[in-house]
């Protein structure tokens, strides 16, 4: 059973949050544009092997690193349900008359606006820096690619979340779990440039179909074409909501 | 028994029925074979020292917990196979806070009647009536992170009231406040009961607050049930009156001569202070006085009083309530004798 309510009110939760919490806003997208401002200007004068003809760095990269943006805020969007925890608000939100289900919802409705507020700040962030958008692009479907690589991800971080006694976890996640699949995703550079046994890590890594698939809206470049990059993200989204959920519903808080 | 002739609008009876709840974790036993049934229209309490498994059942009676045996109907519903219609009919105001800080108040209050299906007006006037209860009015539109702990506590009573509960639970309601604001709520917790006929099982370290609110009462230690009925009968249980006795000087010995009298009930000793029960406690005194002095201590003071749930709970856990509330380390524990009763 689904509550539109309930999902609802979880999600204006979180816009309350985000629209209060500057600093954590400044915290998770600080990142992405240190790499978006150094390696974007550092490296765009140097010729990569295995960009497409007529890419700058600069171009292949911003889409990267919107997709890192948004697969970290997305984590922590949903491993934060561990803060909920330790601060007691979870226990409010499970005695209500609510389906689990509908809770898992509410806070990946509420995670991957916030997450996708994040990516596209991204993008505006990196126009002066030397991004255009191309004639062709197709905004909407960039929007698409955003929002299941956050559902994706917001499911990862209820998963751990779930299954973690309390928040020291958190670092562990980040560093062993989230910054390895951002490295895989072919963010920085063509996946094509990894050895073997890496690119075939990186194709296991559903950021990369994510990646590929923002360059594609954005840019109207593709490795994969971005039907295989929807299929995939499309059967990963489902996946993790219904691994998500069944976790979720299974923690004792 | 206490009968409930005002229940109104709840269930004739048994709004609550536990039956061998238990709980553990890995080896510990935090809840051991509860048993007991809350008549729909009552207040119920539970009482017990620290770790005594008060939360734990509390959790489990509200769905959060899975009892690793035993079973439970609250309102009506199993509280493992009908969750939702539990959680539908109960409210909770937890013992740890369970406030989202980066809200208001008044945002904490209409998120939560908006997951309890309230329509906008209704939302409205529940919001402005729990909020005068609790004296927050003024302090609606203000971050939570920048309340006292006192008004967290409030705005959490007055959340756990918004949706008008067939069941309330409330877990350690009043911990914290000041004697007024605790005044208040007791009030107020006592007219709902009153008024809507809603149960309300509660946890307290407050006696004055079991024994003003609670029509009956389970002291619960260690996981266990070790004496359940109304507050009155519970002090008969001891008998007659309590004699304090404030001696010059330590008296173990003393209260351990005592114990050994066929007329004295139950000695506790801790330093130089003794207490006893003793029928028609008047008659006694100049006999305990003049047995002090053959011991050679020297009785300072000496008071009488009827018992309290105080000397209930003492008698049943060995400690009084003000140990826990320091966290007395054990030396400070009272040292008491159970005598058999003849
Ligand atoms: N999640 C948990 N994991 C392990 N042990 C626990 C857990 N929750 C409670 N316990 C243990 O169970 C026992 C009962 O705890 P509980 O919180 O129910 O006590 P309580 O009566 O509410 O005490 P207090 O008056 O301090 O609130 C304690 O020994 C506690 O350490
Ligand atoms: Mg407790």
């Amino acid at each position: 059973m689904i509550e539109g309510v309930a999902i609802y009110v979880l999600w204006l939760r979180e816009m309350k949050r985000f629209v209060r919490a500057k600093s954590r806003v400044v915290g998770t997208i600080g990142m992405p544009i240190f790499f978006l401002a150094f390696l974007g200007l550092g490296f765009n004068r140097v010729s990569f092997p295995g960009l497409p003809e007529g890419v700058s760095y600069i171009q292949f990269l911003v889409p990267g690193i919107m997709g890192m943006t948004i697969l970290f805020s997305s984590t922590f969007a949903g491993i934060s349900v561990l803060w909920d925890r330790e601060f007691g608000f979870l226990k409010e939100i499970m005695v209500a008359p609510v389906s689990r289900v509908s809770i898992v919802l509410g806070r990946i409705a509420g995670g991957a606006t916030t997450s996708m507020i994040q990516g596209i700040m991204i993008l505006f962030i990196s126009l002066p820096l030397g991004f255009h958008l191309p004639g062709g692009s197709e905004i909407f479907f960039a929007l698409i690619f955003m929002g299941l690589i956050s559902v994706i991800f917001i499911s990862m971080g209820l998963i751990f979340a779930s299954n973690m006694h309390d928040i020291h976890g958190f670092n562990l996640v980040m560093n062993f779990i989230v910054f390895p699949l951002f490295l895989l995703s072919g963010a920085l550079f063509p996946v094509e440039n990894f050895p073997v046994p890496v690119r075939i890590l990186a194709y296991l890594d559903p950021l990369t179909y994510g990646v590929d698939g923002l360059r594609w809206g954005l840019l109207g470049i593709s490795s994969h074409g971005p039907w295989i990059d929807v299929g995939v993200l499309l059967a990963s989204s489902i996946l993790m909501i219904a691994l998500g959920a069944f976790f979720f519903e299974r923690c004792e808080c | 028994m206490l009968v409930n002739e005002r229940g109104t609008g709840t269930s004739v009876m048994g709004a609550i029925e536990v039956r061998g709840l238990t709980r553990r974790f890995g080896s510990l036993t935090a809840v051991d074979q509860i048993s007991f049934t809350v008549e729909g229209g009552c207040i119920f309490g539970l009482l017990g020292p620290n770790g005594a498994g008060k939360t734990t059942t509390i959790s489990m009676l509200t769905t959060l917990l899975a009892p690793t045996e035993g079973s439970a109907t609250v309102a009506g519903h199993d509280i493992l196979h009908e969750k939702d219609a539990v959680r539908r009919n109960i409210g909770v105001v937890f013992q740890e806070p369970a406030l989202d800080t980066s809200l208001t108040g008044r945002e904490n209050l209409d998120f939560h009647a908006m997951m309890y299906g309230l329509t906008r007006e209704v939302r409205d006037a529940r919001i402005h009536e729990v909020l005068d209860l609790v004296e927050l009015t003024e302090k609606a539109e203000i971050l939570v992170q920048q309340y006292s702990g006192g008004m967290k506590r409030r705005l959490e009573i007055a959340r756990g009231l918004i949706q008008h509960p067939q069941v309330l639970f409330l877990d350690e309601p009043t911990l914290g406040l000041d004697a007024q604001t605790r005044r208040r709520i007791w009030d107020y917790v006592k007219q709902l009961n009153r008024s809507k006929g809603v149960t309300i099982i509660l946890t307290t370290h407050y006696m004055e607050e079991a024994d003003y609110l609670c029509d009956r009462i389970a002291i619960i230690d260690a996981g266990r049930i070790v004496a359940m009925d109304t507050p009155a009968r519970l002090k008969d249980l001891l008998g007659g009156d309590v004699i304090s006795l404030q001696l010059n000087e330590e008296g173990h010995t003393f209260a351990t001569y005592l114990q050994t009298l066929p007329w004295v009930k139950n000695v506790t000793s801790m330093d130089a202070h003794i207490t006893l029960t003793v029928e028609m406690g008047e008659s006694r005194v100049p006999e305990i006085v003049k047995l002090g002095q053959n011991h050679g201590v020297d009785v300072v003071s000496v008071s009488l009083r009827k018992p309290s749930l105080e000397d209930v709970f003492l008698q049943f856990t060995g400690r009084t309530i003000r140990d826990q509330e320091g966290g007395v380390m054990d030396h400070r524990r009272a040292i008491v004798t159970r005598k058999a009763r003849r």
